[in-house]
């Protein structure tokens, strides 16, 4: 595989993700629309909720408007990352992925293309959330937006490889509903994401900790310092180790002796 | 060259230095009173860090400079006393004498006569700076906390929490000339830089009043609404007003707000998020920033005027209470 081959290859898989990104308007509407109603409906009745004590990466007191944002972040690309890696089966049962997969490139990188293209996607979508919150009032430090792309890369492929590592494991895409119930919500819900961990801890030990060892957890986290320009290195070893772990696991599970072949 | 290699280090190193001594010069620093740790903590207003903390008399509240900033008056309000602290070596240099339970004082425009409200005895002490000595007790008012002396010295106002009323005290005579009723619990009041305007804030009420000097009655009254936040929990205390005529702040203490005022129109332009509990504000030199004491948190929250941004929260003593800023 020359570089070439790989450029045309990765080109030609992110044109096809980018194509069915506008073709399906109304997923990136509604992948708006989902993070807005939480910012303006849920955070503006808990406005003053927060105020009550510094937490890092924040050197004042803040909204809970400005607390979620983060999180909400992170929700688009979960949603994003998930949606886009469960096509995976939506593509397996109808043929198109088949197609990819004979091709004569080297699987590992086709499949970690494909990541890469659903994350620039995910991208798109936040930057387009984050400009409707910075019109709400709720700003970050303008050099932020720039220091949180790779933060925002990072959790996306993060989440895209766990959505592969599923995807690599429904035999049916009826199976797409039960993701959403027992993978997308409990990681999102079970987060930092609408609540610090200290405020998880006043309301419970085991909750608390289920929250702390949530991978989603420190993609927050990592969005969060970013967006202040800042790093925090235990999130950022968490992600990339996740991302590392789920990544291989997702190639294993289309290996066809082990994986998709084998059905 | 050998000649340079022995010269360079400790020139480089005395040059640092000078810099660094320049710096730590020109840095604004401000001087915040610690009513439950006795103490005054300094923060670099360059570095927004606390640099030092001096122990000073028994729940120090109002602070306030001399002219030349050169000395520090504070009320130490346990102690029953003002302590004039030497702002060279920050060393206590005098007790002044001044009623008991000294809360809020202001310093009149010859920088030579406070003006100290007595809480638990109804009146205010006058006291020359200069001769240590008290040259007058003025009855006012049921508890009286705020203090203020007219830009042209002609006035020095108390408020009362009890009675609600400023009092006009005429600074010649040093009597009572004329009181203005005002909502429950007036706690402070501010001139504006002319004189001809002064702003009274009822923490109890929550409403700051619009008093015109010239005949003294109220022309405007302030409302705050803060969306989350029960009306009961808005209760005015500090105020602070630009020199520009621009703006007004209002501390609305158990709120964690800072109120922010056209002072023009008096219509209130946004409520930005402070500590808890704020108290008093203090502006810097070139009024870019405002400081605020929040009680219950126990820090300083450092506002960006130019963006309207709470810009940090610096850690300080228990209970912060009052604020002054050194150019």
């Amino acid at each position: 595989m020359t570089l070439r081959d790989a450029l045309i290859c990765f080109n030609g898989l992110l044109q096809r993700e980018l194509l069915r990104f506008v073709q399906q308007r109304s997923r990136f509407f509604s992948a708006l629309v989902r993070p807005l109603l939480w910012l303006v409906v849920f955070a503006s009745g808990f406005r003053a909720a927060l105020g009550i004590a510094i937490i890092e990466p924040y050197e004042t007191y803040i909204t809970y408007e400005v607390y979620i944002v983060p999180g909400l972040c992170a929700m688009i690309i979960l949603f994003n990352g998930m949606q886009s890696s469960l096509s995976m089966v939506y593509d397996r049962e109808m043929g198109s992925m088949r197609v990819l997969l004979v091709s004569p490139m080297p699987r590992p990188f086709l499949l970690l293309s494909k990541l890469m293209a659903t994350s620039l996607i995910s991208l798109l979508q936040v930057y387009g959330f984050l400009i409707i919150a910075w019109l709400w009032g709720v700003e970050a430090p303008v050099t932020g937006y720039l220091t949180a792309l790779p933060a925002f890369l990072l959790v996306a492929m993060m989440l895209s490889a766990i959505g592969l590592f599923i995807s690599a494991r429904i035999r049916q895409l009826e199976n797409f509903a039960g993701v959403m119930n027992f993978v997308i919500f409990p990681m999102f819900f079970l987060s930092s994401a609408l609540y610090p961990l200290w405020k998880m801890r006043e309301a419970s030990e085991w909750l608390y900790w289920i929250c702390a060892w949530n991978p989603f957890s420190h993609g927050v986290e990592l969005i969060r310092f970013a967006l202040y320009q800042q790093v925090n290195g235990q999130a950022l070893s968490i992600v990339i180790a996740v991302t590392l772990v789920a990544s291989i696991l997702a190639v294993r599970g289309f290996q066809p002796q082990q994986g998709m072949g084998k059905r | 060259m050998r000649c340079l290699t022995k010269i360079l280090p400790p020139l480089t190193l005395s040059l640092l230095s000078t810099g660094m001594l320049w710096n730590q010069a020109m840095a604004e620093t401000a001087y915040v009173s610690n009513e439950k740790d006795d103490t005054i903590s300094i923060i670099n207003l360059d570095t927004l860090e606390v640099t030092g903390t001096i122990n000073v008399g028994e729940r120090p509240r109002g602070i306030i400079f001399s002219h030349d900033k050169t000395r520090l008056y504070i009320c130490a309000s346990d102690s029953d006393t003002v302590q004039v602290m030497d702002l060279k070596d920050n060393r206590i240099i005098a007790q002044l004498p001044s009623g008991e339970d000294p809360e809020q004082f202001a310093l009149h425009p010859d920088d030579r006569h406070l003006y100290i409200a007595n809480e638990n005895d109804a009146v205010v002490t006058v006291v020359d700076v200069k001769t240590q000595e008290v040259i007058s007790q003025i009855d006012v008012g049921v508890e009286p906390e705020g203090m203020a002396v007219s830009p042209d010295g002609r006035w020095a106002l108390s408020t009362s929490e009890t009675t609600n009323m400023v009092h006009w005290i005429d600074t010649r005579t040093h009597e009572v000339v004329d009181n203005t009723l005002v909502d429950q619990r007036p706690r402070h009041v501010e001139f504006n830089k002319d004189g001809s305007i002064v702003w009274a804030s009822s923490e109890i009420g929550g409403t700051v009043s619009i008093i015109d000097v010239s005949n003294r009655q109220i022309s405007h009254k302030l409302n705050f609404q803060i969306r989350g936040i029960h009306p009961d929990k808005i209760q005015p205390v500090g105020i602070k007003l630009t020199d520009d005529g621009k703006y007004a702040f209002v501390a609305l203490g158990p709120a964690n707000h800072v109120a922010v005022v056209d002072a023009k129109t008096y219509e209130v332009l946004d409520y930005l998020l402070v500590g808890r509990r704020v108290w008093h504000m203090e502006f810097n030199s070139d009024q870019s920033r405002l400081l605020t004491t929040n009680g219950i948190s126990g820090d300083v929250s450092v506002i960006d005027i130019n963006r309207m941004k709470v810009i940090k929260s610096i850690k300080v003593g228990r209970y912060p209470w009052g604020i002054r800023i050194k150019p």
